[in-house]
Order: C-alpha cells, then sequence, then structure tokens
C-alpha cells in the first residue's frame, strides 16, 4: 500500500488509487468536472490538476494513480491558476445562453465558474455554431454547449454498447455525437437517455413536452388523464429537495391532482395488469413444451423496456419470437384508458388525452411508435419525464411539501406491491414469478418475505433458480422441475448474457433485461445525478413501498380483476389480444 | 447495409465483386487487433475513397458501430469520404502565394476543370482544393500535383500544366 502525502497529511492507499481518490480518502475535495467515480476518467477537462513533487506541470489527478512516497498539494496558486484558465477556456468557446439553458439549475460547468469565483472570462474563442438536433423522439442535442468531457461516450459505449456517441474529427474540430456529426436519426440509437442524465451541461437532454401539457390541461374539449410510473414516487421528491430515497407517493398524487389532471391514475395498475397477461404468457409457453411437448419460443424475455425492445430489433431480430407480446405498462395504460375508461365515461377516444410521467426517456419514442394505436388514436399522447413533471409542479407554484397525501382515483389508480418494484432491476421478474407460482401451486412463492434475493441489487447479471413443488392437478407436469431465470440491466450486460445464451453457455427459462442500470429507479429521465448510492437508496424505498401495501400480487389487485370481468375477459383473450399485445418487427438502422 | 453499392465511382469492380471483396476484407482483419485501419486502407485504396455505405458495410462487419467507424475515418486525414480524382491538386493560399497570385491561379483552375474547391472532375482525373503554405514561399505562387511541385505557376500556364497529366494519363493507358 503506497504512502501519500497530500497538503501534508498522511494517507495509505491501496496500489493504483488515482491522486483524485486518495485525497478525498485524506478529507480533501479537488474539483472535477468529466470524472465519475468507477465509471469515467479520461483526463479530458483537466479541472482536477494538482501539483506533484518533482513533476514540472501540474497532473490531472483522476487519471495519475499515486506512487508511494508523492507529495501532492490540491490547492497551490499554481493550481488555481490553471484550473481557471480551463474554466475560462471552456466559457470562451462555450455558447453560454444560461438564462434558457435546461440546465441552469444543475449544469456542472456553472456551478464550477462560480465555485472557483470566475467573474470575467479573459479570452475570447470562436463559439461553436448552435445546431440543435430534434431528429429523434426523445433527445435534443445542442452541440454547441459540448464541452468534450466524453461521459456520455463512456456510457453509450462501455455501458450500453450502443456506440452511437462518438468522437468525431480531431485536434480544433473535434465534436461528440453520431457518425461524421450528423443528426443522431442517422445512426442506431435505442432512446435510452442515460447519455442525458450524465451530461454535466446542456447538451443532451430530453425532448422537452411541458407546453404540449399544458395546452392539453387548458384545452376544454379534452380529458386528461395522467399515470405515473412505479419509480416516480421514489424520485420526484428529489426535484423538491427531499433526501434520496423518500417515498412521495401521495404528495405526488396530490400535486397532479392541483395541477389540473381530471383523473389521476396509476401506471401500478398497468403492472399488475402486465404481469397478468405477460406471467399467462410465460405459463401458456411453458405448458406448451413441458406437457404438449410442442415448440414454444423459451427462454422468454420481459418487454416492459422500450430501449431493450428497440436493442433488440436491431440486434437480434432471431430472438423477437422469445420477447413477451405484452405492451409495455404504459402503453397497456393508454390502450385501456382509451376503451374502458372512455366507455365508462360515455367519451370517445379521441376526447382523453393521456400523459404519461416515466424515468425514462425511450418511452417518448414508445409512445410515437405507429403501432401503439389499438384504442383507435394514438393511445399515449405525451410522455414527461420526472424531471419535466418537477418543472410542472414548480411553475404552477404549487409548494410540494405543504401538499397533503392523497390517493389516485378508481378505476386505475390502484396497484400492487408487486407493480412497485417494477421500478428495480429484477422486480418484473419477482412480479411474475409471485403470480405465476400462485397459479401453478396455488402456494406462495417459497421465498422470505416474497424477495428473491439473488436477483435484487447491482450486479449485472444475476440468475436465480428453484424447483416447482406442490403442483395443483392442471399444473402437474411442471411438479419437480426447476426453473431458471435471469436478470440483467446496463445493455452491454445484456448482451453479454444473451450472447452466453446463444452460444449455449447459458441455461434460462426466463430473462428480465432492463437498458437503465439499476433499473427504471435510474432512468434517464430521472432527477440528476444518479450514482450507484442514489440508485441504492431508491431501490431501498420501491421495497419499502411493496413491503407496506397489503395487496402484493398482481392477480389480488381488485380493480385489475374488476377490469377483467366487466372488459378483457380474462388474460391472452381476443380482447387483451387486441389492446395489451403487440409485435416486433427487425430493422436494420 | 447488404449492398454496399459504389456510387458511381470509376472503379471498374462490379457492386457483387466489391461485396465480395469486402467480405473477404473483413473476414481477415476482423480478429485482429486494430485491424480495423489497415482495412479501411485497403478499401479506400480499393475505391478510391471511403462510400457511406461501405463504411456502414464494415461497420456491421467489424462489429462496431457506425458512429465509431465514422469516429476513426473522419480522425486519420488519409481517409476520404468523397470520391478524389487520380491527380490531388492543392493551391496554396498561404500569405506569399496569395499576395503572388495564388488566388489568381485557382480561379484559373476553378475555369479549366469546371469545379469548385473540394470537387473531383467528373471523370475522376483532379480533386481540387487548398493549402496553407508548403514552406517554398520563395518560390511562390506554388501549387503541388500529387507528389509534383509546381512553383512560380503563371495563371496562363495552368492549362497547359493540366494537359501535361492528362496526357501522361493516356500514354499511361496506351502502354498498360
Ligand atoms: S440515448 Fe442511449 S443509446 Fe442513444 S445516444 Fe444516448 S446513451 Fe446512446
Ligand atoms: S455531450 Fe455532454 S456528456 Fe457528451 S461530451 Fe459533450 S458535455 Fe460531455
Ligand atoms: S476531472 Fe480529471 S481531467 Fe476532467
Ligand atoms: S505561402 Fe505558399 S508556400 Fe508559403
Amino acid at each position: 500500500m503506497p504512502n501519500v502525502t497530500i497538503n501534508g497529511v498522511d494517507v495509505s492507499v491501496p496500489n493504483g488509487t488515482t491522486i483524485l481518490a486518495a485525497a478525498k480518502n485524506a478529507g480533501f475535495e479537488i474539483p472535477t468536472l468529466c470524472a465519475l467515480e468507477d465509471l469515467h476518467a479520461v483526463g479530458a477537462c483537466r479541472i482536477c490538476v494538482v501539483e506533484v513533487e518533482g513533476a514540472k506541470t501540474p497532473v490531472p489527478s483522476c487519471v495519475t494513480p499515486v506512487s508511494d512516497g508523492m507529495k501532492v498539494y490540491t490547492n497551490t496558486q499554481r493550481v488555481r491558476q490553471y484550473r481557471r484558465m480551463m474554466v475560462e477556456l471552456l466559457l470562451s468557446e462555450h455558447d453560454g445562453v444560461c438564462q434558457t439553458c435546461n440546465r441552469f439549475a444543475d449544469c456542472e460547468l456553472r456551478k464550477l465558474a462560480n465555485e472557483l469565483s470566475i467573474l470575467d472570462v479573459r479570452f475570447t474563442g470562436d463559439k461553436k455554431s448552435r445546431k440543435i438536433d430534434k431528429s429523434t423522439p426523445g433527445l435534443m442535442r445542442d452541440n454547441s454547449k459540448c464541452i468534450l468531457c466524453r461521459r456520455c461516450v463512456t456510457m453509450c459505449n462501455r455501458i450500453q454498447g450502443v456506440a452511437a456517441l462518438f468522437p468525431q474529427n480531431r485536434g480544433f474540430e473535434t465534436s461528440i455525437g453520431p457518425a461524421f456529426s450528423t443528426d443522431l436519426q442517422n445512426v442506431f440509437c435505442v432512446q435510452c437517455g442515460q447519455c442525458a442524465a450524465l451530461c454535466p451541461v446542456g447538451a443532451i437532454s430530453e425532448n422537452n413536452h411541458i407546453s404540449e401539457v399544458w395546452a392539453a390541461l387548458d384545452n376544454p374539449d379534452k380529458f386528461v388523464v395522467v399515470e405515473t410510473a412505479p419509480a416516480i414516487r421514489a424520485s420526484i421528491g428529489e426535484c423538491f429537495g427531499y433526501d434520496t430515497g423518500t417515498a412521495v407517493t401521495g404528495k405526488m398524487v396530490a400535486a397532479l391532482r392541483r395541477l389540473g389532471f381530471d383523473a389521476v391514475f396509476d401506471t401500478n395498475f398497468a403492472a399488475d395488469l402486465t404481469i397478468m397477461e405477460e406471467g399467462t404468457e410465460f405459463l401458456t409457453r411453458l405448458k406448451a413444451v413441458f406437457k404438449d411437448k410442442k415448440d414454444a419460443p423459451l427462454p422468454q424475455f420481459t418487454s416492459c423496456c422500450p430501449a431493450w425492445i428497440r436493442y433488440a430489433e436491431h440486434n437480434y431480430p432471431e430472438l423477437l419470437p422469445n420477447i413477451s407480446s405484452c405492451k409495455s405498462p404504459q402503453q397497456m395504460f393508454g390502450a385501456v384508458a382509451k376503451t374502458y375508461y372512455a366507455k365508462k365515461l360515455g367519451k370517445k377516444a379521441d376526447d382523453i388525452v393521456v400523459i404519461s410521467v416515466m424515468p425514462c426517456i425511450a418511452k417518448k419514442s414508445e409512445a410515437i411508435r405507429p403501432e401503439m394505436n389499438d384504442s383507435g388514436v394514438q393511445d399515449v399522447d405525451y410522455v414527461l419525464t420526472t424531471r419535466e413533471l418537477g418543472l410542472m409542479i414548480k411553475e404552477s407554484g404549487i409548494v410540494f411539501e405543504n401538499l397533503p397525501e392523497e390517493y389516485a382515483d378508481a378505476p386505475m389508480g390502484k396497484g400492487s406491491g408487486a407493480a412497485d418494484i417494477f421500478a428495480n432491476t429484477g422486480g418484473v421478474m419477482e412480479a411474475a414469478l409471485r403470480t405465476a407460482y400462485e397459479i401453478i401451486t396455488g402456494k406462495s412463492l417459497p421465498f422470505e418475505d416474497l424477495h428473491i434475493k439473488p436477483i435484487e441489487g447491482l450486479i449485472g447479471i444475476k440468475r436465480a433458480e428453484f424447483t416447482i413443488k406442490g403442483t395443483l392437478p392442471e399444473w402437474s407436469f411442471l411438479e419437480g422441475v426447476t426453473l431458471k431465470v435471469a436478470v440483467t440491466h446496463g445493455l452491454g450486460q445484456a448482451r453479454k448474457f444473451v450472447d452466453a445464451l446463444k452460444a449455449g453457455q447459458e441455461e434460462c427459462h426466463f430473462i428480465e433485461v432492463m437498458t437503465c442500470p439499476g433499473g427504471c429507479i435510474g432512468g434517464g429521465g430521472q432527477p440528476r445525478f444518479t450514482t450507484d448510492e442514489v440508485r441504492n437508496q431508491r431501490m431501498n424505498v420501491i421495497f419499502k413501498e411493496d413491503e407496506g401495501k397489503k395487496v402484493r400480487k398482481s392477480h389480488e389487485n381488485p380493480e385489475v380483476m374488476r377490469l377483467y370481468e366487466e372488459f378483457l375477459g380474462a388474460p391472452l383473450s381476443e380482447m387483451s389480444h387486441k389492446l395489451l399485445h403487440t409485435k416486433y418487427k427487425p430493422s436494420n438502422k | 447495409m447488404n449492398d454496399p453499392k459504389c456510387s458511381g465511382c470509376a472503379c471498374t469492380l462490379s457492386e457483387e465483386e466489391i461485396t465480395k471483396r469486402l467480405d473477404d476484407i473483413i473476414e481477415e482483419y476482423r480478429d485482429k487487433p486494430g485491424g480495423l485501419i489497415p482495412a479501411l486502407q485497403i478499401v479506400q485504396s480499393l475505391l478510391g475513397y471511403l462510400p457511406d455505405k461501405v463504411i456502414r458495410y464494415l461497420s456491421n462487419g467489424f462489429h462496431k458501430s457506425y458512429s465509431e467507424v465514422a469516429g476513426i475515418v473522419s480522425f486519420y486525414s488519409f481517409f476520404s469520404t468523397t470520391p478524389r480524382g487520380k491527380y490531388i491538386i492543392r493551391v496554396c493560399l498561404g500569405t506569399a502565394c496569395y499576395v503572388r497570385g495564388g488566388k489568381q491561379i485557382l480561379e484559373n483552375l476553378k475555369q479549366e476543370l469546371g469545379i469548385d474547391v473540394g470537387e473531383t472532375t467528373e471523370d475522376r482525373m483532379f480533386t481540387l482544393s487548398i493549402a496553407r503554405c508548403f514552406g517554398a514561399c520563395g518560390l511562390a505562387p506554388v501549387i503541388t500535383i500529387n507528389d509534383d511541385i509546381h512553383q512560380r505557376v503563371k495563371g496562363a500556364k495552368v492549362r497547359d500544366i493540366l494537359k501535361y497529366y492528362r496526357e501522361k494519363d493516356s500514354q499511361g493507358k496506351e502502354m498498360n
């Protein structure tokens, strides 16, 4: 273990530790602009420079490992001057229209300039010319604000394995973006928005749909309903200064009501519906294979994540039959709201506007897929991210913390605990098994507190298996069968698993794939900034929501039961197929 | 992309032949570390430049994204994504050449060739480009054509110079 001295403080740290980490250990924060702990260190911005005794020039601390006996100074006059100069250079090239930048409140460059007391920029650089790229449904890019930190490149390449964004050209001409600096629509992008989640400045963010939603709310001829995804309740509090990991479900409902929505519903209702359909679909496939000895596409993959769907359509066309034909909960909700609920209201599909609030950017692009109109019109009209809803609540002058706790409306406002955990990696799988196991055996899933521990948490590929015992007569062909399931999150991990599966190195019956690391609680539309610590806190609060519910299994959701009784019939019925299921098509773009 | 159409370049290969060659190149270089760059070089020497469709085809073959391969192509100046002529004319517009008539020579060349800077003649003979100071200011104005340096060029001589290369080319063809 090398011993180093930082500003006179001795610390000993493991081999390979960076100066940045060692300094933190010794109690000194070094400002950074590009580096991200445990994820990204490329030495691009040079804000993190320090002086090392014996070195001629300051060194970037995020990429320099310590060596034994090293003496480091993090706050000398030279270092301060160097940092200031680097920030001023960035500002001189930066198209700084902070007043109207969507990152005004949390821009890391602006914050840094402020912390370094930069009150004047001594250089006048060529400002990059502004070219807004809104070519894809989910994202807005403004390269004139890009500071070339390459966080998005690391995310899109190393974590997601998509590499839609990559450095183009060289030297002064370098730009970060799609091939040959064209628009994003010219390359393959899953619209996960993880690039937007990490960008320190206003160069990548979601396409904002707030004004469309206000317009709908202001239109007296429209009946506007809203659904909120399971992950929102665990994170929107962060927009209003609550500690990470605080659930604000009741206040969120109250806020939505005060924004003027005609009915406040819950995507959790549709998540339970998804489990009814997807669980039944899985059992149907098991029956075909184990009882009727017929061919059926196993393993089954989950389909709630639209970015995963795009990834599979592009990379694994041969696996499309294996993916559950269930629409995502967002889309099931829209289709049901504009048929079942419209009928109850005596309205036409066209009179209803469905707004969904999602932790996700890909859902913006899912909502406008041409086939997502089984109600006769586009099933979900606009998708807001958690961040956008936070802004709307602020704009309307609602004081969030003073709100009472309220409940969502009937008949699409109730969700079981199984629906809550959709927000976490592993949650859809657990929810599906809570229901499927009970259908097969009449008994609860044999795991403590209904949690399948091995598929929880932040490891990229997780597996679990258990043997089915005590089957009901109808399902006796599954007696003694060992069911194997797997859960992956982050498309790079998903790809690793699927490739191993294709090579016969993995064996599995059911696989959950979520594109965003941590699952939806880590979605590209969540309040910034999402680190692993934040992911864990949000996951814990989701588990608490689940455990606090009386109804923790999707098939016990009374509103879902009523929907089947009054409207759909049974899972996989003709009506279900029409409204709740979809088809995928290979894509080569 | 399944058919890397060679969008009208002067090479004599048919589309199937090009696809076949691309597949061979991919096969040979895919698993070599750093194999993409030599592969791109070979393809460029085969086709004269790297058409967009070919870049997409290669990126599929190498299991890399289009953006990543484009990033590499745009990083190195020896790769070109537009067709280039057999002879690359560079007109110096550095200060010395500029004041001693470089600008006029460029105008004459544009007129003679009927193309603008960055373009290539229809017969794929000449590509016109500009440069900043070759370090031969004493001989200004200077133009280079491939590896040849032409110094103290006079506007009136431009036609003769071009004729020289055209004839050189057709003689070359007869000799083959
Ligand atoms: S949205 Fe996802 S896939 Fe698209 S560029 Fe951003 S990180 Fe890459
Ligand atoms: S777009 Fe944002 S994250 Fe990407 S390199 Fe530019 S500043 Fe960094
Ligand atoms: S934070 Fe170290 S170089 Fe950017
Ligand atoms: S200016 Fe033309 S060679 Fe120097």
